[in-house]
């Protein structure tokens, strides 16, 4: 074995992260690590990466334990790893950041000519062919990834950890990265692979091992390993029958309560028509960069609206500024929890009442008593896994933060909620959970607008599909017309060579 | 309330041993006594003399916990002095200059604010401004003279009594007590923590950032008034020169003393208070321990630094190990001695 990990087992205060598991990883093999947010993945990565150290177990690189205290260390161990957001400085250039710290030198300064020669001789062992003096920034995520990865296997070269490097990519670039992970599988590396994508695990990995809190529960080759067997042993239970119900009930489109006539902004998203009926779920389709977040930003003030008016049954809405839309009874959970959801010093119950809070105005305080009841109630009631209400929502894992987010608005009752991604990158369980969720609201007359990349979630949840392409809304599908082939073939429809976004 | 006493622990054990080290070279620091109904003594003449550091270290704290920063506190001391004192030349009433100082204050606040949260102008940059064209103002209100006055009802602000303690520790007391209060009773305090730990988010949930950034460095502006407004009673002048000079980095010194982070947030106006004192205590206990004065600003730096360096994450991670280490001992103590992370501090 390549890598070999032994009852590793690393305790935090409350809780036990890793409990006694045991991991292999052979040379010339993809191993999937798959597990809910909080099963314990992260914490091995850390373990293995030198971020954490461990508190009992072995470690073993070729036969020989090692104990990293650092990243450092544990690269030139032979350990990389490349992350879900990039982690390089997309202001140098591709060849300084592949080079960064170990570049050629001559005469005791760096040498640009070579570290150029050296950048581009990396990368065309990867199959890019690509300008090493441009910025990295300038290059589409996709590029970034491999450029990321190309770096950590030249720096270590025997074990490389790629923490989902797939999040943010679309179909073309996940096929390009692929093809990158293969050709170092068949050089012989140890690949460990952390994706929430079952599709993509099923593609690309030869084993899987399954951790669920902070246990180990399986390993087993991919190969005839089935979706359900899969999912069950993540969940320790049956998935939720309704995830895979589709919610268009509805058999004709209800009555809509707002119109939204004409509205766009220039560089952001063509004007474009859209009501929305009590209980109905539209969807958002589209590749990334077509304009669905930016449709999102404009219904929720987030950008000002150059075209247009929107309107409800008893007159105009003013939608200059979020605050104006929350008055208007909207609600918007962005794509991005990080930077635009959480707050994340406050605590949980601090993070679940602020837009409340703000609702009421500084001088009206609610009542703590009040405050401990709402955030209790939806603690509970969207399964928020946390050691109390006072915890920091920034130690929450990001499924149990985007619980958070959308407790913060259930907790205001829109009629009408924006939610962008709500189920990107947590796990299988939360996933159901919100799906049911929404459809609970929707019984309950919320309008509900949803963007998601996952075209069988769309179908699962949304009673109709608007699909936008190039920054423009350009189809909708309704009722019977709202299919996983349909919205495929109206998002790829005259859009072939080069329209993929960049 | 016991959640604020542990939140402001390292500050009073700061502050008790440094009253312990200078009682050691100046045994008579902690006495006190009345005088015709007047409290004197060393520590009296402390919480006296540390009153504009105390109330500029409010306004600050506020400013600080918006991720901001208000460099432009002790010029605004300047003009308010300034604007106080010629309204007094001018014959105005006691009042009157009052409420001129306060509105000129608050002007000054609301013009930074408007250049951060309306234009977007970095805190830093925009307070700069006004650190450099408020002292010219105040020069231009006084018209580079020393401004005198006599009006008995306006010095007493500065050098007056009442209920035993001397006047300007009233008024940082009932500031101090006023603000704190206003925070932590309403939802402001909330409102301004989650405006500085992320704004945009804040401002997705509907929270009023722009508002709330003004209204912070308005804040700000009144405690540099109430500030300038003891200094020029004080001495019954305006001096546009010196009003103030360099008492914006006491406050912010306090401020970090205080142990509020300078990346915004979680804050405590209670612990800033406390970090005025401890600079004031220094100060004043150097003068008394009879150190020759070319000594004083080393001094005071030094033992600046060791206050921060005991606040700092790492020493009090071990600190708060060694106290939990101690609270298990019964149980057989844990393999691994020295965790590479901290648990985050509770602080409320």
């Amino acid at each position: 074995m390549l890598l070999s990990i032994r009852s590793l087992t690393k305790v935090f205060p409350g809780t036990r992260a890793l409990d006694d598991v045991d991991l292999d990883i052979a040379a010339g093999e993809v191993h999937a690590l798959l597990g809910e947010n909080g099963a314990g993945k992260s914490t091995l990565i850390k373990c293995l990466t030198g971020a954490y150290r461990r508190d009992a177990g072995t470690i073993t690189l070729e036969g020989a334990a090692i104990d990293p205290r650092s990243t450092r260390e544990a690269q030139e161990l032979g350990i990389g790893t490349v992350y879900q957001e990039v982690n390089l400085l997309p202001n140098l250039t591709v060849a300084q950041n592949l080079m960064f710290g170990r570049e050629p030198r001559r005469f005791g300064m760096i040498d640009p000519r070579a570290t150029r020669v050296q950048a581009r001789e990396t990368l065309a062992r990867y199959g890019l062919t690509i300008d090493v003096d441009r910025d990295l920034g300038s290059f589409s995520v996709a590029i970034q990834q491999i450029v990321a990865i190309a770096r950590a296997v030249e720096i270590s070269g025997k074990v490389l950890i790629l923490d989902e490097p797939t999040a943010s990519l679309d179909a073309a670039e996940v096929a390009m990265v692929f093809d990158v992970v293969r050709s170092l599988r068949d050089r012989g590396m140890g690949i460990v692979f952390v994706s929430h994508f079952l599709d993509q695990v099923f593609d690309l990995t030869d084993r899987v091992t399954i951790l669920r809190n902070g246990r180990k529960i399986v390993t087993t080759p991919t190969k005839g390993l089935s979706r359900m067997t899969l999912v069950e042993h993540m969940l320790g239970r049956a998935l939720d029958e309704a995830t895979h119900a589709p919610a268009g009930a509805a058999a004709s489109a209800p009555e809509p309560v707002l119109y939204f006539d004409g509205t766009g902004r220039a560089g952001a998203i063509a004007p474009f028509d859209l009501s929305i009926g009590a209980g109905e779920v539209v969807g958002l389709a589209g590749l990334l960069g077509s304009g669905r977040t930016e449709t999102a930003e404009l219904l929720f003030g987030v950008r000002p609206l150059q075209t247009g008016s929107a309107r409800d049954t008893q007159g105009p809405l003013d939608l200059r500024s979020p605050r104006a839309a929350i008055r208007a009874g909207f609600g918007f959970a962005p794509e991005d929890r990080k930077t635009d959801g959480i707050v994340a010093d406050l605590t949980i119950r601090e993070n679940i009442i602020l837009g409340l809070q703000a609702r009421r105005g500084w001088a009206r305080p609610m009542p703590r008593a009040q405050q401990n009841r709402l955030a209790d109630d939806y603690i509970r009631r969207l399964d928020i896994r946390t050691s109390g209400r006072e915890q920091p929502i920034g130690q929450l894992s990001g499924g149990n933060q985007q619980k958070a987010v959308l407790a913060r608005w259930l907790a205001m009752n829109p009629r009408f909620l924006i939610l962008d991604e709500p189920t990107r990158g947590i796990d299988v369980g939360a996933h159901a959970e919100i799906l049911r969720l929404i459809a609970e609201l929707t019984r309950q007359g919320m309008a509900v607008l949803i963007i998601s990349s996952e075209i069988d979630e769309m179908v699962a949840v949304a009673d109709r599909v608007i699909v936008l392409r190039d920054r423009a809304h350009v189809a909708e599908l309704t009722g019977d017309q709202v299919s996983g082939d349909a919205i495929m073939r109206a998002i790829a429809e005259g859009d072939l060579p080069g329209g993929v976004a960049a | 309330m016991s959640g604020t006493l542990q939140r402001i622990a390292p500050q009073l054990i700061a502050l008790a041993a440094l009253v312990a080290l200078v009682s050691v070279f100046y045994p008579a620091f902690l006495s006190v006594q009345m005088n015709d109904g007047r409290l004197v003594g060393p520590v009296i003449d402390v919480l006296k003399r540390g009153a504009p550091v105390a109330l500029l270290a409010i306004g600050m704290t506020l400013v600080i916990a918006t991720r901001g920063i208000d460099l432009s506190v002790g010029a605004i001391m300047a003009i308010c002095g300034a604007a106080a004192a010629w309204a007094l030349a001018s014959g105005w009433g006691t009042g009157a200059a009052l409420a001129l100082a306060l509105a000129a204050g608050a002007g000054a606040g609301l013009w930074n604010g408007l250049l951060i949260a309306g234009f977007g102008i970095q805190p830093f940059v925009a307070t700069l401004i006004l650190m450099t064209m408020g002292r010219g103002v105040a020069q231009l209100i006084t018209e580079g003279r020393i401004l005198t006055f006599t009006d008995p009802g306006f010095s007493w602000l500065g050098s007056g009594t009442a209920l035993g303690l001397p006047v300007p520790v009233w008024l940082w007391l009932l500031a101090g007590l006023f603000v704190a209060a206003l925070m932590r009773r309403t939802a402001l305090g909330l409102l301004i923590e989650a405006v500085g730990i992320n704004r945009r988010a804040s401002a997705l949930a509907g929270v009023n950032a722009t508002v709330l950034l003004v209204a912070v460095y308005v804040a700000s502006g009144l405690c540099a008034a109430l500030a300038g407004i003891v200094e020029t009673a004080d001495i019954r002048g305006a001096d546009a020169n010196n009003a103030g000079l360099w008492l914006e980095l006491d406050a912010i010194l306090a401020v970090v003393i205080g142990g509020n982070s300078l990346l915004g947030g979680r804050f405590s106006i209670a612990a800033s208070i406390l970090g005025a004192l401890i600079i004031q205590t220094i100060t004043t206990g150097i003068l008394l321990a009879g150190f020759p004065s070319e000594y004083n600003l080393v001094i005071k730096a030094g033992l600046v630094l060791v206050i921060l360096i005991l606040q700092s994450p790492r020493i009090s991670a071990e600190w708060r190990l060694m106290r939990d280490s101690r609270r298990v001992q019964p149980k057989p103590a844990p393999a691994k001695a020295t965790p590479t992370r901290p648990a985050p501090e509770d602080r409320t």
